[in-house]
This record gives C-alpha cells, sequence and structure tokens, in this order.
C-alpha cells in the first residue's frame, strides 16, 4: 500500500516534469510577449499589450492570418473527404494489394517534412502551379489526410459490418446507406478529423515556407520576423497561433472521446 | 396451379472453392413458419442471405411470387431480416429506427411516425419510443428489431437466429410473441436456428440441412418420429440409434441383428432385404424401462450412466454391456416409481411400431 503511494507521487512528479518541459517554452513566450522591454531577459520591465496593438496594425499579418485560415479551412474539408473515403474503402472491400494500398495512403507523415516540401516546391514548379493559395492547399490535404483517415477507419471499425446491409434490406439504397447510416456513424469521426487535421494545416511551417510564394501563412511571417531582428512581436503572433491550435486539437480529442464514453455505457 | 411463394430451383453457391450451398431444391408456402435448422456452417445463413439479396447464387433460380430474385438488388426486395446481432442503428431512438425503412421508402413524416409508433406498441414497448437503443435491454432492443422489419408490412420476414443472444427465460416468451405475430400477421416466417427447441417449438415444417444439403424437410413430429438418415436422427438427439444386418424379412417387418441383440422393425415405407445392412431409431422418449426382464419383444439390458432433469422431464443416459449408449425420456413422478440409482442394471424395451428404419445415405 505504501510502496504504491510511494510510485504514484514519483509518477506524478514525472508527469509534471514532462508537462514543464513541453509547455515552459510557450508559457515563457506568452509571458514575454506582455513584456515592455525588447529582449527577453529577466528581471520582466512592465505590462504592456503594445506588441499586440503592433500586429493588430500590421496589414501583412492581417494578410498571413486570412492566408492561414482560407488554407486551414480548405485543407480540414478536402483532407477529411479523402481521409474518410480510403477509410471507407477499406471498411467495405476486400481486394489484393490492400496491404501496400493503405501503407501508400498512411505514408506521407512518416517523410520528413523538408524532403516533401522540396519535392512539392520541384513539381509545382515544374506543372506551374508554385506560389499560389492552392498550392498550400493541396500540399496540406496531401499531408494530413492520413490522420482523417486514421481517425474515421477507427471509427468505422467499431461499427458492426450487419448495420450497412441492414439499411438496404430495409430499402435504402447504397447513397442513401451512406448518407444515413454510414455518415451519421462516424460523425464524431468526421469532427475530430475536421480539427485535427484543421490544426496540422495551421501549424504547419515547412511545406508553407516553400511552396507558398508571395502567399504567406502565419507560420511563415513568424519566421520573417525573427529573421529581420528579435522583435517580441513573434512572441504575440506565437500565442496566438498557440492558442488556436491548442483549441482546434482539444476540440479533435473532445469529439472523439466523447464518443468512447459513449460506446463505453451499456 | 399458382407457385409457391418462394421457390429455390437447385440453387447452389459457393465462395471461391469454398461451396456453402451444394444444392437447393425447396419451397415456402404462403403464410408458413418454416425454421431452416442445422449445425453452424451448414449453409443455412447463406440460404437465408441469398434469399434477402445479400448473396447471390452461383447456379439456379430463387423465385418470389413467381419472380426470379436472382438479380434483384437487396433494397429493391421486400424482404426485412432481423439480425443475429439485431444492427439496430446506435445513433437513432428506437421510433426512429423503426421509421428507417419507411423513410427510404419515400413514406411522409407524419405517417411514418404514426406507424412506428403503432408498432411500437404492439410490441409493448411504445414507453421506450425515445429512448436511445444503447439504453434498452435486450429484449426490448429484439423487440425494436421486430418492429423496425414488422412496420414494412412485408409478405415474408427472415430472422436469422434472433433469440441466440438472449436469456432462457427471455426466449421462451419470444417464442410465444413470434408464433402469436405470425399467426395474427398471417405471413411467412423464415427462421433460421441451431436451436432444435426454438425450430421445434415454433415451425410448421423445417428444413434441416447439414453441409450445405437440405437432409430432411417435414414438420416438427416427422423429423423427430421419422428421422430420414442418420444424420438427421443424430442431429435431433434423444434418440436411440441401432445398426446391424437384416437377419430375416417377414410380411411388414423384419428382423436386425446388432451387437447389442436381435431387434424386430416395421417396414412401413421401406424394403428390407436379407444381408443389407441397416439402421433404426427408437425416440428416447418411446423406450419403456422395468426391473425384470420382459416376457417377449425388443429388449435391452442396460446399466444407468446418469440421469439430465429438464423441468418435470428426465433423460436417462444408459449403456448396454457392449458399450452401446441408450437414452430414455420419462416424466419425472414416472421414474420416481422405479427409486434407480447410478449403475443399476435395467431392461429396456419398446413396441415393434415405435422403431423406424432409416434410409442409408
Amino acid at each position: 500500500m505504501n510502496a504504491n503511494r510511494t510510485l504514484n507521487v514519483i509518477l506524478g512528479i514525472y508527469v509534471a516534469l514532462i508537462f514543464a518541459f513541453v509547455f515552459a517554452p510557450i508559457i515563457f513566450s506568452m509571458i514575454f510577449s506582455f513584456n515592455s522591454q525588447r529582449f527577453p531577459t529577466i528581471p520582466l520591465g512592465n505590462f504592456t499589450t503594445e506588441w499586440y496593438v503592433k500586429i493588430l496594425n500590421d496589414p501583412d499579418v492581417w494578410e498571413a492570418a486570412w492566408n492561414s485560415l482560407v488554407v486551414c479551412t480548405s485543407t480540414a474539408l478536402i483532407a477529411t473527404f479523402l481521409g474518410f473515403c480510403t477509410a471507407y474503402s477499406d471498411f467495405r472491400y476486400n481486394f489484393r494489394f490492400k496491404g501496400p494500398y493503405l501503407a501508400l495512403i498512411l505514408l506521407p507523415p512518416t517523410i520528413p517534412l523538408i524532403i516533401v516540401a522540396l519535392a512539392m516546391l520541384a513539381w509545382f514548379s515544374k506543372i506551374g502551379m508554385s506560389g499560389q493559395i492552392y498550392s498550400i492547399i493541396i500540399a496540406h490535404s496531401v499531408l494530413t489526410a492520413p490522420f482523417a483517415m486514421a481517425v474515421i477507419r477507427l471509427r468505422l471499425n467499431q461499427m458492426d459490418p450487419d448495420l450497412e446491409a441492414a439499411a438496404w434490406n430495409l430499402g435504402g439504397s447504397e447513397w442513401a446507406t451512406m448518407r444515413h447510416v454510414i455518415v451519421p456513424f462516424c460523425k464524431p469521426a468526421i469532427a475530430s478529423a475536421l480539427f485535427l487535421t484543421a490544426a496540422v494545416s495551421f501549424d504547419e511551417f515547412a511545406v508553407s515556407w516553400f511552396v507558398s510564394g508571395l502567399n504567406k501563412t502565419l507560420p511563415v511571417i513568424i519566421l520573417e520576423i525573427v529573421q529581420g531582428n528579435i522583435d517580441p512581436q513573434v512572441n504575440a503572433i506565437g500565442t496566438f497561433v498557440f492558442l488556436i491550435s491548442i483549441t482546434l486539437v482539444v476540440l479533435a480529442q473532445v469529439f472523439l472521446f466523447s464518443r468512447q464514453l459513449k460506446s463505453i455505457r451499456p | 396451379m399458382t407457385e409457391p411463394l418462394v421457390v429455390f430451383d437447385k440453387v447452389r453457391k459457393h465462395f471461391g472453392s469454398f461451396v456453402a450451398v451444394k444444392e437447393m431444391d425447396f419451397e415456402i408456402h404462403e403464410g408458413e413458419f418454416l425454421a431452416i435448422m442445422g449445425p453452424s456452417g451448414c449453409g443455412k445463413t447463406t440460404t437465408l442471405r441469398m434469399l434477402a439479396g445479400l448473396e447471390a447464387p452461383s447456379i439456379g433460380e430463387i423465385r418470389l411470387g413467381g419472380k426470379v430474385m436472382n438479380d434483384v438488388r437487396p433494397h429493391e426486395r421486400d424482404t426485412p431480416l432481423v439480425w443475429q446481432s439485431l444492427a439496430l442503428f446506435p445513433f437513432l431512438s428506437a421510433r426512429e429506427n423503426v421509421e428507417f425503412g419507411l423513410k427510404m421508402r419515400g413514406v411522409d413524416k407524419t405517417e411514418r411516425k404514426e406507424r412506428a409508433l403503432k408498432w411500437l406498441d404492439k410490441m409493448g414497448i411504445l414507453e421506450f419510443a425515445d429512448r436511445d437503443i444503447s439504453t434498452l435491454s435486450g429484449g426490448q432492443k429484439q423487440r425494436v428489431a421486430l418492429a423496425r422489419s414488422l412496420v414494412m408490412e412485408p409478405q415474408i420476414l427472415l430472422l436469422d437466429e434472433p433469440l441466440s443472444a438472449l436469456d432462457a427465460h427471455l426466449v421462451i416468451r419470444m417464442q410465444a410473441v413470434l408464433t402469436d405475430l405470425q399467426r395474427e400477421l398471417g405471413i411467412t416466417f423464415v427462421y433460421v436456428t441451431h436451436s432444435q427447441s426454438e425450430a421445434f417449438a415454433m415451425a410448421d415444417r423445417v428444413v434441416i440441412m447439414g453441409n450445405g444439403e437440405i437432409a430432411q424437410i417435414g414438420t416438427p413430429k416427422d423429423i423427430y418420429r421419422e428421422p430420414a438418415n442418420q444424420f438427421v436422427a443424430e442431429f435431433v438427439g434423444r434418440n436411440n440409434i441401432l445398426s446391424g444386418t437384416v437377419a430375416s424379412v417377414a410380411k411388414d417387418t423384419a428382423q436386425i441383428s446388432t451387437p447389442s441383440g436381435d431387434f424386430t422393425v416395421p417396414m412401413n415405407d421401406v424394403t428390407l432385404t436379407n444381408g443389407q445392412s441397416a439402421s433404426f431409431v427408437i425416440s428416447a422418449d418411446l423406450v419403456h424401462i422395468a426391473r425384470d426382464k420382459p416376457k417377449g419383444g425388443n429388449m435391452a439390458q442396460c446399466k444407468l450412466i446418469s440421469e439430465e432433469f429438464v423441468g418435470s422431464m428426465v433423460t436417462l443416459f444408459l449403456e448396454d454391456a457392449q458399450g452401446h449408449e441408450f437414452k430414455v425420456q420419462m416424466q419425472e413422478r414416472e421414474l420416481s416409481k422405479f427409486d434407480l440409482k447410478g449403475g443399476d442394471q435395467i431392461w429396456l424395451s419398446w413396441d415393434t411400431q415405435s422403431a423406424h428404419v432409416l434410409n442409408e445415405s
């Protein structure tokens, strides 16, 4: 009993340390975003919202934010659609080379981003599609679709395979069954996939930087500010980007997790 | 003569090289309760799925109401199925589940609701209409599944082991619900099961399948008293099977000599010839027991091995000197008169007319 307790305390400390390690830089960045001094040093200067005012008045930042919003929304929609289709093809059909098919689909996230980014750039310039908003959307959709597929596939695997046949048996055509049975069943996973792919796209820097041209997204503009000089504006934008990303990820988890709780219930 | 409601015309089904159904050639009549029974893997569920259009026959023809159904898609058929897994839609309420088929058929909202509620009421679960499926008990889910199929007002209802997930006492209740429904609606029920008690309790006719083939079709009584062959006799259980060679033949009886002794069997619908091998069965409930050796007739001396009680009925398991197993079924109050203990030697006897000669197959 006592040993158990000690172990729990040790584990608790261990977890706390991990969280501290992961979040400390972000928290410091947040703190410095309200610090009046130009350089991130301690002791802190006065509390200020100067840097926020500055970025809010910067049309480049606004444009990048708008670009990021367009890219992450479009990416989420396209990637989730693609992910759903592949997950369903895996659920419904058995065919030769299904193993390699699935492996290929899951491959993109395992390739180093810089390689993907370079390859995308080379390919897009070759076919005259580089430097556009849609170039980033296409690239991000390729990168994030596997995540969507994995999340939705998990949900489909929980489905009683008779459910689909039962809908046909009750007079539903294949399309009606898709609309009234498969999609409603996958709804929580679809919502989760939308938020997850949006979060990944919103954060993504390397590929965006290579293929974006003049259409910068928020992560790209952060780098540009840092490259020029050390400017606490970065902390302000960083805080903003972090809050949006974490919100998207949390929402994705909530949709997945609430569903699991529900299915555990007898 | 009009054709029966359903005709299986030399239907075969194979999956790759695996033959699931060898050759099915039978009919289902309008308004009957037909059970298809057999051990698992015998092809009974495949047969039912072919009728629902979920599998297509490899060879042969299935006709429903005179129309060839082979290429009719599942959703274009009117053959609702009650699934072994129930396959209720977990994201819909009980009422929405029942409404599903009507919605697919384009019935408008008010009528849909009205008909769904009517059926939920009929199944005695109206109060659960707006409940989530996951909050219902096994028996309630079962009723939702039935209502969901019956609301379509089909000519024929298919049931695939629908009671297999229920507790024993609920099974008996649902059996009564099903037979009452079938009588009241007058529609055809095709009921697939591996359970002899379910099939015999409910069905007008039973199709016994083994190894993808029909072993026998008949009323429960026919199958119980006159199994067509050894497979059926063994599957039905509660039968004593004896095999030997024909020793002599009289006008309408024959003597069969077996390791357990010589017995007289009737030749009602078979002809036996001297020297041929033959098997016969005697239902366990037609065997009498006695402490003392009977004066004559068919008899065997056995040792009592064990007893099994099911309600007021007892099944005795016995063994003769050659180790051949015998079963006797009788009322418990009958048995108590004999005051038997395990290991006791007793005499079994039966009327010649109780025996039934099996077709060799």
